[in-house]
């Protein structure tokens, strides 16, 4: 038969990588442990670049910092804080082309937040 | 007769011709769908011009129109021009269905996958490998149709949004994710053993047929064979697992007479092919426990136990540490076997191998009226009738020895030597 070459992956696909921890769990600022886990941030995207390509990513300030609204029918209702309180908070993200889930799985593994947080891998919606 | 001969075919090649389409389509639900629309075509062409010389590959090649057109109705063109150019160069080769590609690896890696919840990989392996309908699956795991169908939808849906891959995993990932597929199959197996062959469905003959597939198909992994030496070895000694008085009988308890031989020699083989290997693993670790427990008697208890502490170098739970525990209190490690069950008390309070194990433990410490509670505990959490029946045995033998304070404590100084009836722990 004619050979069926495996699916062609076609265009890379883009997904969100959401970094999620408890604020106390990361090694504190000014310790060695953070310094090292800062070190690994710069050169995550590099190293892993083969697996996955970065798009953008950033760290995001304490979820004190948050301000939650929402519009219902004229009215703006806002929440001093974040989208649910929760022990562990969002802390960062990164957008990544991949070409499917396993690297994106792959890429995300190798990211401090993996180790003492968690984070959450959403494909992004293509219009 | 074009209906024999269509459900032959499916019977004989639905796994294969549905990894097929996959491969063209990139989309399970689609593929289902055409495959389906395929076989009720095939009944109209072959009732009017009679059953084609390769029934498969007009399936595949019907199918394959069927998604075509899908696509066509759906505008996707681009994807069609590649597709028909396939389809034309199929339909002048007509191949023999032995020559279509076996994308079946793929699909099972897939329908595995780590991003699937446990039970999700159980039912979608069930549903595309197995051919399995719905409702046969909502009946393995007690759930309603709806309810089944709805799981199913949705992780067809992730599989395609998030794009997990229709990939065999490269070496990298091959360890761990041949450990998800393998832990899948014998899910399936368990939960067939557990079921009893009254449930209606043969899913360990499925499972069975699994692990022959996928070591057909990737031949030479050690985890593998270990995976499928374990099955066969528990699968020999089904007819011997309840005893004529409709209880369950341990292993050492068994009437070997009734023990499949063909079964046992294939599952010795394949652990003796797999440990040559020099890849040890999980599997191969449980399939080796199981091979002690079909050996001749009496059966190494201490060599069991070590077996289990090996495993938990795989897999550090507490169903593991209880094992271990139940093979040392046989061994005679009265002590060691007191320590771990204590530990895991709070943990396991919920799971009846736990108090049974437990009571075994004190009957043997001497211990009977504390024997006698956790029997009492572990026949009330029993899942079946058998082992309830064993159960209340062992807990009348409890009740014999523990006529005073006085003999406990005579008991006790007597020590670990006494003869006392097996544990109830299948392994």
């Amino acid at each position: 038969m004619v050979p069926c070459d495996p699916e062609p992956k076609g265009p890379e696909m883009k997904y969100l990588l959401l970094l999620y921890a408890a604020p106390d769990a990361e090694p504190a600022y000014g310790t060695p442990e953070f310094d090292a886990m800062m070190g690994e941030y710069m050169t995550h995207s590099e190293r892993m670049k083969d697996v996955a390509s970065f798009i953008a990513g950033e760290g995001l300030q304490p979820v004190a910092t948050a301000t939650t609204l929402r519009k219902r029918g004229a009215k703006v209702e806002t929440i001093d804080g974040p989208f649910a309180e929760t022990r562990e908070h969002l802390g960062g993200f990164y957008l990544i082309d991949a070409p499917d889930l396993d690297a994106a799985m792959r890429y995300a593994a190798e990211i401090p937040a993996a180790r003492y947080g968690s984070v959450e891998i959403r494909p992004v919606m293509e219009y | 007769m074009p209906h024999q001969a269509l459900e032959d075919v499916l019977r004989a090649d639905r796994g294969r011709l549905l990894a097929a389409l996959i491969a063209r389509t990139g989309e399970i639900q689609r593929s289902e769908d055409a495959l389906h629309e395929a076989a009720a075509s095939a009944l109209v062409h072959w009732g009017r011009s009679g059953v084609p010389d390769n029934p498969a590959g007009w399936l595949l090649r019907a199918a394959w129109r069927k998604t075509i057109d899908g696509w066509r109705r759906d505008g996707a063109a681009a994807r069609n021009r590649a597709a028909l150019e396939l389809l034309a160069a199929e339909e002048a080769a007509d191949p023999d269905p032995q020559d279509i590609a076996d994308d079946r690896l793929r699909l099972i890696f897939t329908c595995c996958h780590p991003a699937l919840e446990p039970k999700t990989q159980v039912a979608l392996t069930l549903r595309t490998i197995c051919g399995l309908t719905t409702a046969q699956i909502a009946a393995v795991f007690l759930d309603a149709e709806p309810a089944m169908g709805q799981r199913l939808s949705r992780a067809k849906a992730k599989i395609a949004a998030a794009r997990i891959p229709y990939a065999v995993p490269g070496p990298e990932l091959w360890p761990e994710r041949l450990n998800a597929v393998l832990t899948v199959i014998y899910l399936i197996f368990t939960a067939g053993y557990t079921a009893g062959p009254e449930a209606g469905l043969e899913l360990c003959g499925e499972a069975i047929h699994l692990a022959r597939l996928v070591d057909a198909l990737r031949p030479g992994e050690a985890e593998t064979e270990g995976a499928l030496a374990l099955l066969l070895l528990t699968e020999a000694r089904r007819p011997a697992r309840v005893g004529p008085d409709g209880a369950t009988v341990p292993p050492s308890d068994q009437d070997r007479t009734l023990w499949l031989p063909d079964l046992i020699d294939e599952g010795f083989g394949l652990l003796d092919r797999a440990m040559a290997r020099r890849a040890p693993g999980p599997f191969q670790i449980k399939a080796a426990i199981a091979a002690l427990n079909a050996a001749p008697l009496p059966t190494d208890w201490p060599q069991i136990a070590a077996l289990y502490t090996r495993l938990l170098d795989w897999e550090p739970t507490p169903v593991v540490r209880l094992n271990r525990a139940v093979a040392l209190a046989q061994s005679g490690a009265l002590a060691t076997a007191a320590e771990v069950i204590d530990v895991l008390a709070a943990e396991l309070d919920g799971y009846q191998p736990f108090h049974a194990a437990r009571a075994d433990l004190r009957l043997r410490q001497g211990r009977s009226a504390e024997s006698i509670a956790d029997f009492d505990r572990a026949i009330a959490l029993a899942p079946h009738p058998a082992d309830a029946l064993f159960l209340r045995r062992r807990r009348a033998a409890a009740m014999i020895s523990a006529p005073s304070r006085a003999n406990q404590r005579e008991d006790e100084k007597k020590g670990r030597a006494e003869a006392r009836p097996k544990s109830n722990r299948e392994v």
